[in-house]
């Protein structure tokens, strides 16, 4: 039961992993996130969490967090400072990580459309049933906004969105089989 | 060495080690919450009418004792006592909470000698000593407070919650560095270790300057002393319990005090 534990960064009550769903009901999961242009006299690209929630809100599993990894260059500081800054991934499951984290950890990104697309093989112990893609968006100097997009693993394809209002667009969740 | 003192309530200005009475004492984490490796916080204290308002006096930080996640005690760094408050900074180098308090015991009392009326303060061990001979009037009053905030660097621990059975002390059931909008806290205030049934908590919150209403609520412990707050609004919040007992044949009145800083995120 450890070694899976081990091999992602999860965040995975011990309910559900003893619950484990087969094989068989692999699909890819992709989240698109569209980071809309703002027009602001000091603008720094939002540090970005993405990860799964029960309905009730329990965080499953942490998808992806963008942020400034490591120190850039021009004198961008380590991120890693204000990864609280996301504060609902950050209670949620965030502060349990350990970052950086292979798969989960990336650079921020720049405005536009951005999908994260997760291969069957990293969900294949994420039992069946009815969840929320959770999205945080925190900027520098800006705000912080959450949109939760409902879908359903182990079924069939399917594609839902949400839209946010200030720091982040559209969400779409797509479940491809 | 037996006096037949009739002890007697003292006056509140005099029984809060902390600050006259009408006001409150108070610590101001700068924040309670953090990520990385290692971080700093800087702490405000001060004690005035609208909590975390510096306008009034600076609090002593004679007693202050940091605690870490390991149990090991942080010495605080920068101490700064300004006009209205005073300020230090603290280094979190451990992952978990810490627990910053002010803890401080012991006897005040107040007596006339030869027409002058007199004060004296000082370890409860001192106090048979300190009266002179031929006193009258004496009032003696045994204060116990403890004043205490959280700050989490990562993931919350609760190594640092262990109570000392002294005094007034708050065991948290909702762990302290995570309190949000929203969502309902249940803490348990213990007296002497146990259960402090039946007690009022006052509790304000930040900000008071800037509404026209200071918007304080106040809570009861139920009988096994846990109270509940459900968080209407975000910010620094101050919790306070306190209780006088009056004076017997046996022992001097009493004057115990618990204050808890908590910030409630959005």
């Amino acid at each position: 039961m450890s070694s899976p534990v081990r091999k992602f960064p999860l965040l995975v009550s011990t309910a559900l992993l003893s619950a484990v769903a087969g094989p068989g009901l692999a699909g890819d999961l992709s989240v698109s996130v569209d980071l809309p242009r703002l027009n602001t006299a000091a603008y720094h690209r939002p540090y970005v969490a993405i990860w799964i929630e029960q309905p009730d809100q329990t965080a499953v599993r942490t998808l992806a967090v963008w942020y400034q990894v490591a120190a850039g260059r021009g004198g961008e500081g380590e991120g890693k400072d204000w990864l609280k800054d996301m504060r609902t991934w950050w209670r949620k499951g965030g502060r349990a990580l350990t970052l950086p984290a292979d798969g989960v950890s990336g650079a921020t990104r720049a405005p536009g459309t951005q999908t994260v697309r997760i291969a069957a093989a990293r969900l294949s112990n994420l039992p069946a049933g009815q969840y929320n893609v959770v999205v945080e968006a925190a900027r520098e100097q800006g705000g912080r906004e959450l949109v939760r997009v409902p879908f359903r693993w182990g079924g069939n394809a399917g594609r839902t969105s949400a839209t946010g209002s200030t720091e982040l667009g559209t969400v779409s969740v797509a479940v491809t089989r | 060495m037996k006096r037949s003192l009739a002890l007697l309530a003292l006056t509140a200005a005099l029984a809060a080690p902390f600050a006259a009475q009408a006001h409150r004492a108070w610590m101001l984490p700068s924040a309670t919450t953090l990520s990385g490796t290692d971080a700093w916080i800087s702490i405000d204290a001060g004690a005035s009418n609208q909590v975390f308002v510096a306008d009034h006096a600076p609090l002593g930080m004679d007693n202050l004792v940091i605690t870490a996640p390991d149990g090991s005690t942080v010495a605080p760094a920068n101490m700064m006592r300004g006009q209205y408050r005073s300020t230090f900074d603290l280094h979190l180098t451990q992952p978990g909470t810490y627990k910053i308090a002010s803890v401080s015991s012991g006897m005040s009392a107040s007596y006339a000698l030869n027409g002058e009326n007199k004060r004296w303060r000082g370890a409860a061990t001192d106090f048979p000593g300190a009266i002179p001979a031929g006193a009258t009037d004496v009032r003696a009053t045994s204060n116990a407070n403890r004043m205490e905030t959280f700050v989490t660097l990562g993931q919350p621990s609760e190594t640092v919650f262990v109570p000392t059975g002294r005094g007034l002390e708050l065991l948290p059931i909702t762990h302290p560095t995570d309190l949000v909008v929203g969502e309902e806290a249940t803490f348990k205030l213990l007296k002497d270790g146990q259960p402090a049934a039946d007690m009022e908590i006052t509790v304000a919150r930040s900000g008071a300057r800037y509404r026209d209403n200071p918007d304080d609520i106040t809570v009861k412990t139920a009988s096994d002393g846990t109270f509940s707050i459900l968080w209407k609004d975000a910010g620094m919040y101050w919790l306070n319990a306190s209780q006088r007992t009056d004076a017997t044949d046996s022992r001097p009145a009493s004057q115990i005090q618990y204050t808890g800083i908590m910030e409630v995120l959005p």
